[in-house]
């Protein structure tokens, strides 16, 4: 289990547990954390629960797939530390990890 | 002598005819249809439920006109996921439907196997014209899809839509307190189409008293030239070459600004990805604009009228709590779906679902089914407006080449549903629709309503 802070674009900030091995998009839905959508379920095909990872914790929250990168290339605000929360899976390794969230999901 | 049996003829014919090997002629042969004394929703309903798999050829717009593909799409689902229609061939090369959730994820998500590109065919079920192929970047393949779509793409950002959203309400509240009392019109034309249409202009800032150009183009370009009474072949090419020459005027007027104005044209003429493009691949990315902005939201606009309708237990409901509004916009999208399909073709020899798949092979991913899959949706084929998890849904399509302009959609829709549910308490359908005769557009003509005086 992780505890996850989101992060909302206007700065609200919910911290939830996440099991382990549940995705972190599937972790805001399930908390009924608005500003991730999901929409695809969890199969990097949307770029619907775009984040940014905190700094520091790129090493810990595993490697991007060509399909994320190619999503996170057509998303509003790409950054460095980008990510699509539904290939982020909680583990103990993030427990403490904060995500912030862009403007809008597109 | 005992004749032989003939081993190559009893093979099932299981890949696509190569297009280099192919006759494409025009008129098309004749379609086979169904032996049926008279072609209802009945009697094609009644056919579909029981006929070989093998001889339907759901490309067939008479299915989709009577609004009759469901039963066969749910047989494809059980029965063969991964399915090949040979039938008709003749017509359309032949094509594999993919029709359940899962392997139409995996297709739309293998953009690498699964190619896009208009020179192979293009997104749809039938081939472009190979005499006016119109490149566009929904038909186009990594690294040009890319940077072509990110040059429109900020037009449908998030910020961008926020500054939208007054001029669309203001639009909205003007169309709606327009409409007349006790008396029976079309939805499709007084609401559907009338909003689609403004904004279409807004986004091209194309003139608005000639928004209805918008309309037609959009219409033309999809509407099937065998269809008695669409225009010809040729007329609807002329009528195409006609929309490029006026965009090519306001292209003119744009393409010398100092600084990019940010309407679509403006943004296409301006963008090192795009200023340079030849004049059919400019015709291309406007009929793909323009088809994406116009016939998707107009029919998504006319459906849910009529799926409220046709369930007044969720009408109740919502009159109850308007704040539904939210996911109830996407339940309509998803049970609209109002793009049948899309459509791939593979670049290489390859497994799907079991199947081999034959480079060069036509992969046909029916959103319409995958919208009605019981294994990824729960009672699919229940319109609920308080749906858990309605987002997930496939008419946006997924991967790269999802839809752009999915949150405009949603935001028109939202807004429309927003400002009905102040004035109407009540919006009566009076009779059936009458559906588009098309694979690939599905919607509606007309859809007559009254509103109680």
């Amino acid at each position: 289990m992780a505890k996850i802070t989101y992060v909302a674009h206007d700065g609200a900030s919910t911290t939830v547990d996440v099991a382990d091995g549940v995705s972190l998009m599937e972790g805001a839905l399930q908390n009924g954390i608005s500003g991730i959508d999901g929409d695809c379920g969890g199969n990097a095909a949307c770029a619907t629960c775009h984040v940014y990872v905190a700094e520091g914790w790129g090493d810990r929250t595993g490697s991007i797939s060509e399909l994320e990168e190619a999503m996170l290339d057509l998303a509003d605000g790409r950054q460095a530390n980008s990510r699509l929360a539904c290939q982020i899976k909680a583990s103990a390794d993030l427990d403490g990890l904060v995500l912030n969230m862009p403007e809008t999901q597109h | 002598m005992a004749t032989q049996p003939n081993l190559a003829a009893a093979a099932p014919i299981k890949h696509t005819v190569p297009r280099e090997q192919f006759e494409y002629t025009w008129p098309l042969p004749p379609r086979h249809r169904p032996d049926l004394p008279e072609y209802t929703a009945g009697s094609l309903s009644a056919y579909l439920a029981t006929a070989p798999l093998d001889e339907v050829d759901i490309a067939d717009p008479i299915y989709w006109e009577n609004d009759c593909h469901w039963t066969y799409f749910k047989r494809l689902r059980d029965e063969a996921p991964i399915h090949f229609t040979h039938h008709n061939s003749n017509r359309h090369r032949g094509y594999w439907s993919v029709t359940r959730w899962a392997d139409i994820m995996a297709v739309d998500t293998n953009h690498q196997v699964f190619s896009s590109d208009a020179h192979l065919g293009g997104i749809t079920l039938f081939d472009m014209d190979q005499d006016f192929i119109m490149p566009m970047f929904i038909a186009m393949d990594q690294p040009k899809h890319d940077v072509q779509r990110k040059a429109v793409n900020p037009i449908v950002s998030g910020s961008n839509l926020a500054a939208f959203e007054e001029l669309i309400r203001s639009r909205t509240q003007e169309v709606l307190d327009g409409l007349p009392r006790g008396e029976v019109f079309d939805w499709v034309d007084r609401v559907s189409i009338e909003l689609t249409s403004r904004m279409l202009a807004t986004l091209f800032d194309f003139p608005q008293e000639h928004r209805r150009k918008l309309t037609y183009w959009s219409d033309i370009a999809t509407a099937d030239p065998e269809v008695p009474g669409n225009l010809q072949k040729e007329e609807r090419q002329a009528v195409l070459m006609g929309m490029l020459q006026e965009f090519m005027g306001l292209w003119n007027a744009r393409v010398n600004d100092p600084e990019p104005k940010g309407d679509l044209i403006s943004m296409l003429a301006h963008n090192p990805a795009t200023r340079d493009m030849p004049p059919m691949e400019f015709m291309g990315n406007l009929v793909l604009l323009i088809v994406g902005g116009n016939d998707t939201t107009r029919n998504s606009i006319s459906g849910g009228l009529k799926f409220l309708n046709d369930n007044p237990a969720e009408y109740a409901k919502l009159r109850a709590n308007p704040e539904l509004i939210e996911s109830m916009v996407s339940e309509i999208i998803r049970y609209q779906t109002p793009l049948a399909h899309m459509r791939r073709t593979a670049l290489e020899d390859t497994i799907l679902g079991g199947q081999h798949i034959a480079k060069g092979d036509k992969i046909i991913m029916w959103y319409v089914s995958g919208n009605r899959d019981e294994r990824a949706i729960e009672n699919p084929d229940a319109f609920i407006i308080d749906r858990p998890r309605a987002r997930q849904h496939m008419s946006f399509g997924f991967g790269i080449h999802r839809c752009v302009g999915n949150r405009l959609a949603e935001l028109q829709l939202k807004i429309l549903w927003e400002e009905i549910m102040k004035r109407f308490d009540n919006i009566e359908v009076v009779e059936a629709p009458e559906r588009v005769p098309s694979a690939f557009v599905k919607g509606y003509k007309s859809l007559m309503v009254r509103i109680p005086a």
